[in-house]
Formats: structure tokens, C-alpha cells, sequence
């Protein structure tokens, strides 16, 4: 079907600026559109609109029209058509624009409407900030900057309600700071479909909870702390640990699934302290998967290797690529890549790979989805081998295939771009009959029998694209230093290719783009630097055929090429 | 949940009225309530159950409306009115001589288990405040002597009854 040119497109005008808008569109979407803040608590553009808590009041005009004759009234003054302004303030949220509607958002009652909500909301706030988790990105704390009184005039006691609530094991509430908005409530119930928080002794003691003996422990509850306009639902995980307004914000993809959530890596001097989602609407809307939220710990975990060891005794890099290369030169290699891997890794392991002369494997991750933000495929990047041309068939369950070769003695090498061999089926006879080159993040078993262990970096520690489920190439970038002692995965790599005998490609993304985008259709026409923030399309046809894992998930649906099963009867 | 049968009569009755099962809450709270003498958090799931929503709305609405209770109460309910003509009237005297009477404090039980004592808001009786009432029967004009009277009936009533 073809899509119109524009959809149905009227024009309002806000503060005394056209601008044509989508029909539907509502009057806080209408006003950002000419850069106009109206301020909300309630309102969320992934949610279902309540209109209770008031702040978002606007006046609204229309144009006049004789009531009989239905031709506009001309004001003789101007020589334009007269607004009819609303006597009374209406609500932006919950007001769709219409064509010629006028919103005015800085007259006398708009101020005074959004003071007076204010003062209702802070009657019962509590003067916490400085111990808030929530201050530097409250909105109640930048609204009452912009439109609060700056005194108060009640001489009333304040409320006293329950200050630590464990809604569940990742989510506190203090519900002193609750200003009522049921964003956490809709979101539960819309989005994450749990429907298990409500409020409670509605009236001046309304209370948000969730229904006894119920707990809000869903994979998706630390979304409710970032939707929260205030200090109430607060992340156990992060809550007192670090000021927001100190951590220093860095785009990244969250590597759990294929889904590639978009993230924002919240980092000061070289510590991680959380991770949050970052808005893509035809990836993740707002919202990510709290299990995705703790990857960090993984680079402050025990186990992290710290330098480069050539038969179990420490060397240095250089050393370390020498001895690396001469088991691979002459020798029957294999090449096990990952797809947790960045495209550019991944180019470069084919290269290692073609070098060597070897067979590329590609460990499977396949398990439970959860047809929200979670796929059934835990590699992040299967597709970025599949563009690189690192595999051309989806990985194996198992590496079957690699251990009957090395059975056979066909394989004699075996180089492991981060991958456990033991975990992903080889047994450790197998492994003794090979020489493993290891390239890795944290030692493990196969770092234990490797004849040489290169320590590289995660995905905070370098800059990278992965591709996800839908084809949409990402970027992510380097939030925190690596550890002394690691190296790049695309140094190592670029050094083990020339030091086996191959091109000297460049060994960072910038460098090393210009290869990929001559050898690689796929990315024939881009450069590292143009991918948006919001990750590119990628011409998914050649691939069509693939039977891939995923289900569907939010803003993705399988295609229907291969069908798992064949109807019955 | 142990109903009655024509309790869940009723309440098969009752939903179908509705365009949507769920603004059948507040009728099958009612009807429970009357059936159990307070709605406990198993009626409260069963409800749920029986609509289709989630326990936490039925919770909701149960904290919300006073006239629900959570726990049980005597076997006779005294409402007492608070509002304005009755406390004008002496409605606080009166309450204060049912308490006195069954030795009760207010919202509690009473230690023979007979009544529960509580202020209700306006039972639209201004005229002949102070008023009470006692399950379904409205008492008018109801001073501290008067309360002396009913409290002696119910307990009279309640000796027949365990006789």
C-alpha cells in the first residue's frame, strides 16, 4: 500500500506560531513541536492519557464562525479571522488540536494556574532534595524553579506516610514524595502488562502500592523509576550511590538480546554507576528490560583478565600477537567469533579468519524471549557476521561440526574471539588435542587452557556498531576507560592480521571503516560517522531466506519466510 | 469464598448489567459484604477473578469507600451521625453513651462480640437529629437516654437469641 505524501496535516497555532501538525496530535505535542515547553507530570507520549495531574493547563482559542451562517467573523482591526478564546484554562494532554486551534501558553492565567498546581503539589512534598535521589532530573524540582512561589504560605502539618517501601526487589518508593501522577501504575498495566500497583485510601492519605502479598519484581520494573516525575520510585541499585549532575552520559546498546535496546551508560571517572534507556521509537519506545541495567557489574567483576599471558606466564602485548601468530601461520586453523562482537570485530575475524585460511564458527545463544524487549536470540549481533560476511549460514546449537574436525586432526589451531569453547560444546579432550588462541574479556575455562590469552574490552570500553534483529546498524560508543593491561579488540585483532601476514587495516572504528565500506556491501554507502543516533536501516533481502530465531517484540515481527513448523492435517 | 447460594445468584445477576464486567465491582463488593460481614482479601481476589481485573483494582476501591470493611464487626452495626446537625444535636454524647454502654471504643468490637459503635456521615434525617442507626433501622431523636434504651434492648435481644 502507498502511504499518502503527508498524513492528514492541520495547522494550529501556538504563542502566535503556525505549524501543521498531525491530526490527533495533542496540544503538549503540538507546542514541542515549535519548541514550546508546556510543563506535565502525568503525561507520557508512550502512555495512556489520565489528565489528573493538572500542571499541563494551557488556554485554548477558536477560530470565530457566525453561529448561523457559519462564515468566519472578521475583526475589522486586523483584518483576520477572531479567536474565540476559552474562558476557562483546559488541559494540553488531553486536548487533541483541531484545525485553526489557537494554544497560548504564556498569558496571565496560564502562569497563574501552573503556581497554583504547583502549590497544591508541594503542600505535601517534602523539603528533601538534598538527600533525593531524584534531584538534578526531578521535574517537580525544575518546575517549581520556573513556576513555583519560592515561599510557602502553608502553616498546615505535612502528611506523614510510609518514607521506604520495597515494592519489589529492585524498586523503593517514598511515598512522601509521591506526587500521584500514575505514570508507575499505567506502566505497569500498559506496558509491562503486570498490573500490580495501585493507589491505596484514596484522599489526603492516598498511598501508591501494590496489592498485598504482590510484588512489582517484573523484568521491567526499574522502568517505573525512570517514568517517575519525582523522588518516589527509586532504583535500590543506584539510589545514594552518585549525583546525577556528575555522571557524564554516553550513548550505548544494551548486548542481552538482539533487540538492541538503545541505553545511556551513566558514567563519572571511569566508573559505570547505572544504565538507562534511551528513546528509539522503532527500537525500544522509552523502555528497557531491568535485566539489561546491571551488564555493567560485568566490568568491575572478579575474573576480569589483566594482562597478556603467552603459556600460562604473563608477556606483553607485542609478544603476546607474536606467539599468537605463529600458531596460527602454517597451522590448520578454525576461527570461533562471537556474535556478542562488534561489526568492526567481526570484519576484522573474517580477515584474521580468510588469512588463516580457516572456517569461521559463530556461537548460538538462543533461549527464552519475552516478546516485549527481550528476543529469543541473546547474541546481539548475529546479524552483524551475517553482513560482514564472517558466517553465511546462522550459527549451530553446538559446535559439533568444529569438534569432529578437530577429532579428525583437521584443525590443529583454534582461535577464540571471546568465546568459552567448553560452554559452547567442546570438550576439554578436544581442547587439549588444540592450540587455542583466546581473546577475552574474563578468564574462564578456555582462557585456563589457552596457549595464549590476549585481554580485550567490554562494551563500555570501546566504540562499536552492532546490528540488531530488524537489520538497524547502532553505534555504540566508549563510556569508561579499560582496565591497564587490556587492548582493544580491534588493535589486537588488526595487529594479529598483519602479524600473520595479512593487510595492515586501521585498528579503531574511524580508521577502519573506509575497508569495511569498500569490501562490504551491505555498508557500501556509509561511514561510521553518519550512523544516526537512532541506528540505520540496513537491506535485509539477501538474508530474507534465513530461518532466524526471534519472535515478535515490540516494533518487530518476524518475517514470514520460514515457517518453524508446517501446519498440520 | 463460602456464599450463599443466593448471594451467588445475584451476583450472576448482577454483572451482566453492566457494559463491561468490571463496573461490577462495587455491586459484588456489597453483595459480598452483606453475605460475609466484611470483605477479606480472599473476596477481594475472588472478585477479581469473577471480573476479569487484577486484585489491585478491587483493593482499590475497598480502601477507598468507608462504607467496606476490611475486618469483621458485632453482630449489630451502630451508626452513629457525625455531621453537622447531629453533632450540633448531641450526636457525640450519644455515641459516647453506646460505647459506654457495651464498653466498647469506637470501630472496635465489643467484648461480647454483640455491636461495633461508629460515626457515620449525614443519614438525611437532619430534622430529627440526633439519629442513629442501628443495621437497617433508623433511630430518631436519639439522646444519651435513648441510647440507654436501645443499648438495653439489643442486649436483651442478644440473651433471648443465646438462650
Amino acid at each position: 500500500m502507498i502511504q499518502p505524501a503527508s498524513p492528514d496535516l492541520i495547522t494550529v497555532n501556538v504563542d502566535g506560531k503556525e505549524i501543521a501538525v498531525p491530526k490527533g496530535t495533542n496540544m503538549i505535542e503540538a507546542a514541542r513541536r515549535v519548541g514550546v515547553d508546556v510543563p506535565h507530570y502525568c503525561y507520557h507520549s508512550k502512555l495512556s492519557i489520565v489528565g489528573n495531574c493538572r500542571m499541563c493547563l494551557v488556554e485554548m482559542g477558536m477560530p470565530a464562525v457566525d453561529p448561523a451562517s457559519k462564515a468566519p467573523v472578521i475583526d475589522p482591526a486586523t483584518g483576520k479571522q477572531r479567536v474565540n478564546w476559552s474562558p476557562r484554562p483546559t488541559i494540553a494532554c488531553a486536548t487533541n488540536a483541531s484545525p485553526g486551534l489557537h494554544i497560548c501558553t504564556t498569558s496571565p492565567m496560564v502562569k497563574e494556574c501552573r503556581e497554583g498546581v504547583m502549590e497544591f503539589l508541594l503542600i505535601n512534598h517534602p523539603l528533601d532534595c538534598p538527600i533525593c535521589d531524584q534531584a538534578g532530573e526531578c521535574k517537580l524540582q525544575e518546575q517549581s524553579t520556573g513556576y513555583g512561589r519560592g515561599y510557602s504560605r502553608f502553616i498546615e502539618q505535612k502528611n506523614v506516610k510510609p518514607k521506604r517501601t520495597l515494592l519489589g526487589p529492585r524498586v523503593m518508593l517514598d511515598d512522601e514524595r509521591c506526587i500521584l501522577c500514575s505514570r508507575c501504575i499505567r506502566f505497569s498495566k500498559e506496558v509491562a502488562k503486570d498490573d500490580v500497583l495501585g493507589f491505596v485510601d484514596r484522599g489526603s492519605y492516598s498511598t501508591l502500592t501494590c496489592y498485598p502479598g504482590k510484588k512489582l519484581e517484573n523484568n521491567y520494573s526499574l522502568n517505573t523509576v525512570d517514568i517517575c516525575p519525582v523522588g518516589a520510585l527509586t532504583s535500590t541499585d543506584f539510589r545514594f550511590k552518585m549525583r546525577v549532575w556528575f555522571l557524564k552520559q554516553t550513548n550505548s546498546i544494551d548486548t542481552e538480546t538482539s533487540v538492541g535496546v538503545n541505553t545511556v551508560v551513566w558514567s563519572r571517572e571511569g566508573v559505570v554507576y547505572r544504565i538507562t534507556p534511551r528513546e528509539n521509537g522503532s527500537v525500544n519506545d522509552t523502555w528497557m528490560p531491568d535485566s539489561g541495567r546491571t551488564l555493567y557489574k560485568q566490568i568491575r567483576e572478579g575474573g576480569r583478565l589483566e594482562a597478556a599471558r603467552v603459556s600460562g606466564s604473563v608477556a606483553d602485548l607485542e609478544s603476546a600477537v607474536k606467539a599468537a601468530a605463529a600458531l596460527i601461520s602454517g597451522a590448520k586453523v578454525a576461527v570461533v567469533g562471537s556474535g556478542r562482537s562488534s561489526v568492526e570485530e567481526q570484519f576484522l575475524t573474517r580477515k584474521l579468519a580468510a588469512r588463516a585460511g580457516a572456517e569461521a564458527y559463530l556461537v548460538s545463544r538462543v533461549g527464552q524471549g519475552d516478546n516485549l524487549l527481550v528476543s529469543t536470540d541473546k547474541n546481539p549481533n548475529v546479524r552483524g557476521a551475517l553482513v560482514t560476511g564472517l558466517i553465511s549460514e546462522l550459527p549451530k546449537p553446538s559446535l559439533g561440526a568444529l569438534g569432529e574436525r578437530i577429532d579428525s586432526g583437521s584443525v590443529t589451531t583454534v582461535v577464540s574471539v571471546g568465546e568459552d569453547l567448553l560452554a559452547a560444546g567442546l570438550s576439554a579432550s578436544q581442547l587439549a588435542k588444540v592450540s587455542i588462541v583466546y581473546l577475552g574479556t574474563h578468564d574462564n575455562a578456555t582462557s585456563g587452557l589457552a596457549k595464549v590469552v590476549i585481554p580485550t574490552l567490554t562494551v563500555f570500553e570501546k566504540h562499536g556498531t552492532f546490528v540488531n534483529q530488524q537489520f538497524r546498524i547502532q553505534r555504540f560508543a566508549k563510556a569508561v576507560p579499560g582496565p591497564s593491561g587490556s587492548s582493544d579488540d580491534l588493535v589486537v585483532l588488526s595487529k594479529l592480521l598483519s602479524a600473520a601476514g595479512g593487510e595492515a587495516l586501521g585498528a579503531d572504528v574511524g580508521s577502519l571503516w573506509p575497508s569495511i565500506a569498500s569490501e562490504v556491501p551491505a555498508l557500501s554507502t556509509m561511514a561510521y560517522s553518519n550512523i544516526p543516533d537512532t541506528g540505520l536501516l540496513l537491506d535485509s533481502s539477501p538474508w530474507s531466506t534465513l530461518a532466524f530465531a526471534e519472535e515478535a517484540t515490540l516494533h518487530f515481527k518476524p518475517a514470514a519466510a520460514a515457517p518453524k513448523e508446517a501446519p498440520r492435517g | 469464598m463460602n456464599l450463599q447460594a443466593e448471594t451467588l445468584r445475584k451476583i450472576d445477576e448482577v454483572i451482566p448489567h453492566y457494559p463491561v464486567k468490571r463496573s461490577a465491582a462495587l455491586p459484588l463488593l456489597h453483595l459480598v459484604q452483606e453475605d460475609q460481614g466484611f470483605i477479606s482479601n480472599e473476596a477481594i481476589e475472588w472478585i477479581a477473578d469473577r471480573l476479569e481485573i487484577q486484585p489491585i483494582n478491587v483493593y482499590e476501591l475497598v480502601t477507598f469507600y468507608p462504607m467496606f470493611r476490611q475486618k469483621p464487626i458485632g453482630r449489630r452495626h451502630i451508626k452513629v451521625c457525625r455531621t453537622l446537625s447531629c453533632a450540633i444535636m448531641g450526636g457525640y454524647r450519644t455515641c459516647a453513651e453506646f460505647q459506654k454502654q457495651f464498653g466498647t471504643g469506637l470501630g472496635e468490637v465489643s467484648p461480647d462480640g454483640e455491636v461495633t459503635v461508629e460515626f457515620v456521615e449525614c443519614l438525611a434525617s437532619c430534622g430529627t437529629a440526633p439519629v442513629v442507626m442501628i443495621d437497617d433501622h433508623l433511630h430518631e431523636k436519639v439522646d444519651a437516654a435513648r441510647a440507654r434504651e436501645l443499648s438495653d434492648k439489643i442486649k436483651g435481644e442478644a440473651k433471648t437469641a443465646n438462650r
